[in-house]
């Protein structure tokens, strides 16, 4: 029998396929203090894999993925995949595709858009390009491309 | 040959909010443009127009403006409608901390449109989704300000009868002037050559320079002035904005690094037209104001039609003719 590194989860969510190095990143989308307390995280860094050469992995037991974190995993990380694990069987995977507009996920790099005032609003950028990511702000037409430090 | 009427006329712009020179269409741009023209004599109060008859247009101006709003105003007034004016925000509710959301959406009841400048970029593209009336950005901090393109446009087309195979140089702040930005844009759409003259630390921002190369333009930096004009058709000059840069000693490092004098322009050819969005505060010569080559002054008068070409572009469901 193959040596499992991280043991399966009976409920939750698999995300793999993540860049290596990046798992932490995806850590913080997930937002690790603010889970339930029946979670247990578990992370694969550096894991051998057929498709990227070296990867990451992680798995929340428990939690179904909100859209806005799936989008920020799509920008941090856009080559993973999410499987949604019922009762340690894969009940649905896919890879994470960005719509074309990003609403509440990213802040304005431009501390002078309107969108970082305090005014009844959520961020919201238009995916100009793809691969690489380029977002816009519908707001003050500024572009974005380094999305980890402006995650809301 | 007769076109059929739906295909004659311009696309309408009837009730559409005008936040960025994006949301033209060069058909539109170029529509509007000839309605300005014709609008020339109503500006210049020799003709009395009746378009905006009825109509009520909101001045919200939170940052304060003189030329913009004052330009705004005559168009309105000379259309026959009339103004609301907030030309001071230290006397409304957002100074007591009302959002802008909500000043919108009180004005939009009171008012047919709304000019809004605001000292933040995205302003108006909130303003627009607050209200249910059009609404035009008369500048949004550092970002779109599409009257101020439109109006240079004019002044550019109306010396040489086209916006096509001309050479154009921009000179000066081209980082945070928000007036050269739309500008480069509209220029590149239209098929002018941009050269882009500026100091080093001004230079037009990679972001803008990657938008032109997408948009297929001819664009190429020249620091050097006289090397920059000795062929130009027009010398588009900015002024450096003390209130855009982070901090002062930016400022002051390249505050009057370049001016527009006579002996400047001994280099440049006869028809070269020296624009500037005033006010200006050193960046060219009095001397110049005599010369063939001075053309900021009309261009400030051509606001006026341009904006009432606007205005009635949008407010008149008709298609009158002034």
């Amino acid at each position: 029998m193959r040596e499992l590194k991280i043991t399966p989860i009976r409920n939750g969510t698999v995300i793999d396929h993540i860049g290596t190095g990046l798992a932490l990143d995806v850590l913080r989308i997930l937002n690790v203090r603010e889970l339930q307390r029946d979670s247990t995280v578990s992370v694969a860094l550096h894991v051998r894999s057929g498709k990227l050469g070296w990867k990451d992995i992680v798995k929340v037991e428990n939690v179904e993925l909100s859209s806005r974190a799936v989008n920020a995993i799509a920008l941090i990380a856009p080559t993973a995949t999410i499987s949604i694990i019922r009762d340690f069987r894969v009940r649905e995977k896919r890879s994470v595709d960005l719509p074309p507009k990003v609403v509440g996920v990213l802040k304005c790099p431009n501390l002078n858009c309107i969108s970082n005032q305090p005014e009844p609003l959520e961020s919201e950028f238009e995916v100009t390009d793809r691969r690489p990511t380029v977002l816009r702000c519908v707001f003050c037409e500024r572009r974005v491309d380094d999305f980890l430090r402006h995650l809301a | 040959m007769i076109f059929p009427h739906s295909l004659a006329r311009p696309m309408s712009l009837h009730g559409r909010d005008v936040v960025s020179i994006r949301d033209l269409s060069r058909e539109e741009i170029a529509g509007l443009l000839d309605s300005a023209k014709r609008m020339i004599p109503v500006a210049e109060g020799r003709r009395a127009s009746p378009l905006l008859a009825g109509k009520i247009v909101a001045m919200a101006f939170v940052e304060p403006s003189t030329r913009t709003r004052l330009s705004f105003e005559s168009a309105v007034q000379r259309l026959g409608g009339s103004c609301l004016t907030i030309a001071d925000a230290g006397a409304t509710s957002l100074r007591k901390g009302e959002s802008l959301y909500d000043t919108i959406r009180m004005l939009s009841s009171y008012a047919d449109a709304i000019v809004l400048r605001h000292p933040n970029e995205g302003a108006a593209r909130l303003a627009a989704r607050a209200s249910d009336r059009p609404v035009i950005n008369a500048g949004d901090g550092a970002g779109q300000h599409p009257t101020q393109t439109l109006l240079d446009l004019m002044t550019i087309r109306e010396r040489f009868g086209t916006l096509a195979g001309l050479k154009v140089v921009l000179l000066g702040d081209l980082k945070y002037g928000r007036t050269v930005h739309s500008l480069a844009y509209a220029l590149a759409e239209f098929g002018s050559e941009i050269t882009l003259s500026s100091p080093e630390s001004l230079r037009l921002p990679e972001e803008h320079r990657d938008d032109l190369r997408r948009q297929g333009a001819k664009v190429h930096d020249e620091p050097n002035l006289e090397r920059a004009i000795r062929d130009a058709d027009v010398l588009y000059v900015t002024r450096i904005q003390k209130e855009r840069f982070p901090d002062e000693s930016e400022y002051r490092e390249v505050a009057g690094t370049y001016r527009v004098d006579a002996r400047v322009l001994k280099e440049a050819k006869p028809q070269l037209i020296v624009m500037h969005p005033l006010p200006r505060v050193g960046e060219i010569a009095a001397e110049v104001d005599a010369t063939p080559h001075a053309a900021y002054f009309r261009q400030a008068f051509l606001a006026v039609p341009v904006r009432m070409a606007l205005l009635s572009a949008i407010l008149d469901r008709s298609g009158r003719r002034p």
